[in-house]
């Protein structure tokens, strides 16, 4: 079970993130979670929102370089070794992570944590055989 | 198609005397009417009557561009006023604009020698001919224009610029034939995507590029994005115009028209004739035009000659495309490089496109190059570390072809300007 990221290419200037979000802000797009990944000269902007197909649209029209890719959103106990756990399960299945971001739950006492994998089914499937639950796109919307 | 059968595939000894006689009576006529060129052959002490054969050209002076600016504007006229129809002239971005002012006789030949060019592309009376050369004091637009009217094809003005017109127009007036900067066609299909406008779809057959140097790989882009055959063009004001040469068919460098415009490749350093093969700096001598005769000039384009045959039949000596301009040069501590040698290497990199740009600066008297080359779709990934492995294999790829250590920047897409001129590729920062 995985949910669709959207990431963007953005040059490293001022105010170019700010133009991006404000973008997306006047679609009315709600962005859930966001990390930014950068280098002197460029960053990859990732972002989970309500609406992906809508978002992506809006950016590709907007002229951005944007991708979806399928990531696992998966629920952490917020509280020490809860992440520990997930990552445990990864590694002895031999799955790769290509990078990770977090944030933390409102209703719940929950973090959220985004993976970008290798293999993402096979990560997802071993992860719930684990009991570890795995969001499903609509689900993070309920958040 | 060849336009002119006999001129375009003389044998070479009759060309060579042909060259030598129209030279003579040339040098005879600058001698007699223009102060300028009398002054110059005076003081190499050279009389008309040594100019026999055309080898004689080496005992000629060179014309410089600094030369036609001290002239400016119709110094250098061999007629009278009232015989010029018509005047031409470079932009001027880079000092005094150069002059070509023609007679009824000039235009004629103009209109001949881009005949020939046209009829390369196959171009005849049925075809239609989209010139979006820019019409006015620039020669594209006209030159064109005459040659068209000459073979009698039907030839739309649209002139530069107004790009969403110029894909209407297109479509409705069916062209087969387009002519424009190379940047420019790119920006017409960039535009036509746009507007989901495929020109697979749209009867044009070939197109006609010049006015800025290009590459291969940039051919390969437009062939395959605009549905072409890609010819590659070339010409000047101080010349005549576009006209002076063009590809064939067989896209094997350009046949330049010398019956007309006789052709030497010298070094820009010592001024020495190179053989044929050697690469150099461009001497044009205009063996014909009336108005404003350039004699030896130097067009500070590098190129070099082959005067092997060429499948096509004609017989004319064919220039290899430019290879850049002596005075676009970059050296890059110490090692001479071309903005087009530099377009080579990037577009054969998978997913680079032909928008990039290239800074030059100067940090502690050292030169230093940064390419900037837009992100697309293809390049693109989520992960910073395949980015940044694309970067690096781009500047590895510019060390291998060209021995240059560059500074890769991926940025923005659309971030780069475009043109619907001639693209401006390099941004020189130096303060020399």
């Amino acid at each position: 079970m995985t949910l669709r990221q959207i990431s963007v290419f953005l040059e490293n200037k001022k105010g170019r993130l700010a133009e991006v979000v404000g973008l997306i802000a006047r679609e009315r797009i709600n962005i859930r979670a966001l990390a930014l990944a950068d280098t002197a000269d460029f960053g990859v902007l990732r972002l989970i929102v309500n609406d992906t197909e809508k978002c992506f649209a809006v950016l590709k029209q907007a002229g951005f370089v944007a991708q979806k890719t399928e990531v696992l959103a998966v629920e952490v106990n917020d509280r020490p070794g809860g992440l520990q756990r997930v990552l445990g399960v990864l590694d002895r299945v031999g799955i790769n992570i290509e990078y990770m971001y977090a944030f933390v739950e409102k209703k719940a006492d929950n973090a959220i944590v985004i993976f970008r994998v290798d293999q993402p089914e096979k990560a997802a499937k071993e992860l719930e055989s684990e009991g570890i639950a795995v969001l499903a796109e609509g689900a993070i919307n309920q958040l | 198609m060849i336009w002119n059968v006999h001129y375009e595939t003389l044998g070479r000894e009759v060309l060579a005397r042909l060259q030598g006689e129209r030279l003579g009576e040339l040098v005879d006529r600058l001698y007699r009417r223009v102060p300028f060129y009398r002054r110059r052959l005076e003081e190499r002490e050279v009389k008309p009557a040594d100019i026999n054969r055309i080898a004689d050209i080496r005992k000629l002076p060179f014309l410089t561009k600094d030369d036609l600016r001290e002239v400016y504007p119709l110094e250098l006229l061999a007629v009278d006023l009232a015989d010029i129809v018509e005047v031409h002239t470079s932009s001027g971005t880079t000092g005094k604009p150069v002059v070509d002012a023609y007679t009824s006789k000039d235009i004629g030949i103009w209109a001949e020698s881009m005949a020939r060019t046209l009829a390369m592309g196959d171009t005849s009376r049925s075809d239609v001919v989209h010139n979006a050369y820019g019409y006015g004091l620039f020669t594209g637009g006209l030159g064109v224009h005459y040659g068209s009217r000459l073979i009698g094809a039907m030839v739309i003005p649209i002139s530069g610029g107004n790009t969403a017109r110029q894909l209407a127009i297109l479509q409705d007036f069916r062209a087969t034939v387009l002519t424009c900067t190379p940047s420019y066609s790119l920006y017409l299909a960039e535009a036509a995507r746009e507007q989901g406008l495929d020109f697979a779809g749209l009867p044009l057959r070939v197109g006609l590029f010049g006015a800025e140097p290009w590459s291969e790989g940039m051919r390969r882009e437009i062939e395959a994005k605009l549905h072409v055959k890609a010819l590659d063009i070339y010409g000047l004001t101080e010349i005549i115009g576009p006209g002076v040469a063009s590809e064939c068919e067989a896209q094997d460098g350009l046949h330049i028209c010398e019956d007309l415009f006789y052709p030497e490749v010298i070094d820009p350093q010592t001024g020495q004739v190179l053989p044929d093969g050697a690469k150099g700096e461009l001497v044009l001598t205009t063996l014909t035009k009336e108005g404003t005769p350039m004699l030896r000039y130097r067009t500070r384009d590098i190129t070099y000659l082959d005067r092997a045959p060429c499948r096509c039949g004609r017989t004319s000596v064919r220039m290899h495309r430019l290879l850049g301009r002596t005075d676009d040069m970059l050296i890059i501590r110490g090692v001479n490089v071309f903005p087009s040698q530099i377009e080579e290497v990037l577009l054969r990199i998978e997913g680079v496109e032909p928008h990039y740009q290239l800074i030059v600066e100067r940090q502690e008297r050292l030169d230093s190059l940064e390419v900037q080359v837009e992100m697309n779709e293809r390049l693109f990934s989520d992960e910073i570390k395949k980015l940044e492995r694309t970067e690096r294999d781009i500047a590895e790829a510019l060390f291998a072809a060209l021995g240059i250590q560059t500074r890769v920047k991926l940025v923005e897409p659309k971030s780069i300007p475009r043109s619907e001129g001639k693209a401006k590729r390099v941004i020189d920062k130096r303060q020399l």
